[in-house]
């Protein structure tokens, strides 16, 4: 068991199997999935990288994996992925930084 | 950097590809003709022969990363006029009407012109797979755009990207900018504008390991880009998946992304694809004459069989009845919507 991580690259490719245990869900799922990622008001290139910036804030080492890929398959070039992944660490960065707001209310109410 | 022959490289050898090609366990790479019997495709054999590709020599100006010919400026292998005679005598008769010109970069063959000219005058269509910097590397070259015009040339040209860094990775420094300036030199005279008979595809292939994405959306971001940012416009975008032999196979092992790459191959195998890999209707003609299913055996050195594998006895009626070559690099042809000469193919 030396070498096992709980994250497996080759476990990606297995995403599909989940239907195995819950097949309902499972399809239901993947049905939804497929959907939300075609051609629609956004471009479908447009959605991969939002999915690419979602990865990164959700930091799922699986999506970044495959949402990478993706935009080297879209044509996508590094400097729009790299932008993208600036907005996801702009909004997780500007999420903790909008309490300090919370903090100071508390430091102004409770200090002379 | 040099080619692989040059550089005295293990691969430079077609023996060599060959045995790294089918050195991967076949757990988990099947063997092609294994996959091809699941499709009903085995023994594989051609639709017909509609166009006599020919690979007027290994000399060229650029020497690209992902060459699976290995050309490049220090090559010297190049096309004769007298096995060019041949070539024409199979054209008379044969009754084929579409010749594939491919190198290397054919324009450097000495004898390109007069090829073209004669090909032209038997009312065959001719393609040119032009690398555009060639239009500029040499004065005597600038002019090329306004023969292929007068020839009535169809052109069909490399882009890697609409973007510098990703073409020049894999082409080489500068590549971007000239092609883009030889594209402009195309538009100019008419080729690729809408209306005009003057066709100018693109060719794109992934800069890397990774299978192109779908042609028809790549070809609209192309569109868009090359018309935005340069003022250029083409007919259409051929997306070409990178085979894993010769320079790109190098790439691999390097970069050790082989193994996965030619993973992703076989999991992206599609039977329909299959089904109309680009050998199944034409055949290659080498610098020296020999004759070959296509371009990428012709590099693996896996030629037709003895009574028919030279331009001087070509038989297009036995060519027809042959059986096609395959070894574990057809998975390039077969992945996702396929790959030919001509883009995708399912
Ligand atoms: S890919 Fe084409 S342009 Fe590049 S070195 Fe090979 S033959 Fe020349
Ligand atoms: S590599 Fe050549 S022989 Fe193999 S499938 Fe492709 S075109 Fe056919």
């Amino acid at each position: 068991m030396a070498d096992s991580t709980y994250y497996k690259p080759e476990d990606l490719g297995k995403f599909g199997s989940i239907t195995e245990m819950n097949k309902e869900l499972g399809d239901k799922f993947f049905e939804y999935y497929g959907k939300v990622f075609e051609e629609g008001a956004l471009t479908a290139r447009e959605k991969s990288l939002m999915a690419l910036a979602v990865s990164h804030a959700v930091q799922c080492p699986y999506c970044i994996d495959a949402y990478t890929n993706d935009g080297l398959k879209r044509g996508i070039t590094e400097t729009e992925m790299m932008e993208a992944v600036h907005v996801a660490g702009a909004i997780r960065g500007g999420a903790s930084l909008v309490h300090g707001v919370q903090m100071m209310n508390i430091i102004k109410k409770k200090t002379m | 950097m040099p080619s692989l022959l040059k550089r005295g490289a293990d691969l430079a050898n077609a023996r060599i590809q060959l045995d790294k090609l089918q050195s991967l366990d076949t757990d988990l790479i099947p063997h092609f003709g294994e996959k091809l019997k699941t499709s009903g495709l085995l023994p594989l054999k051609p639709t017909g022969v509609d166009i006599l590709q020919i690979n007027m020599g290994k000399m060229c100006n650029q020497i690209c990363k992902h060459c699976h010919v290995d050309a490049g400026p220090d090559r010297k292998e190049i096309m004769t006029r007298e096995t060019l005679q041949q070539c024409l005598d199979a054209l008379d008769n044969s009754g084929i009407k579409t010749v594939d010109l491919t190198g290397g970069a054919p324009e450097m063959n000495p004898e390109f012109r007069w090829f073209v000219e004669e090909v032209r005058k038997r009312g065959v269509h001719v393609m040119n797979r032009c690398n555009l910097t060639i239009v500029l590397a040499n004065p005597k070259y600038n002019d090329l755009p306004l023969f292929f015009k007068e020839h009535q040339v169809e052109v069909i040209s490399s882009m890697p990207h609409y973007t510098s860094g990703m073409t020049d990775r894999q082409r080489g420094n500068g590549v971007f900018d000239k092609s883009i300036r030889a594209l402009q030199m195309l538009n100019e005279i008419g080729y690729g504008k809408e209306g005009s008979d003057l066709k100018l595809n693109l060719v794109y292939n992934p800069a890397g390991a990774f299978l192109p994405g779908d042609q028809n959306s790549l070809e609209m971001e192309f569109k868009n880009r090359l018309k935005k940012d340069f003022n250029i416009e083409f007919n259409q975008l051929f997306c070409i998946t990178n085979m894993p032999i010769s320079r790109f196979l190098e790439y691999l092992i390097e970069s050790d992304n082989y193994e996965d790459y030619m993973k992703t191959l076989v999991d992206a195998y599609n039977p329909t694809a299959a089904a109309g890999v680009m050998c199944r209707s034409l055949v290659s003609v080498g610098w020296d004459g020999k004759l070959y299913d296509c371009d990428f055996n012709q590099m693996l050195d896996m030629e037709l069989k003895e009574n028919i594998n030279h331009i001087s006895k070509f038989d297009v009626e036995k060519i027809k009845e042959r059986t096609i070559l395959i070894n574990q690099h057809c998975y390039g042809c077969t992945a996702g919507a396929g790959s030919s000469c001509g883009g995708e193919t399912a």
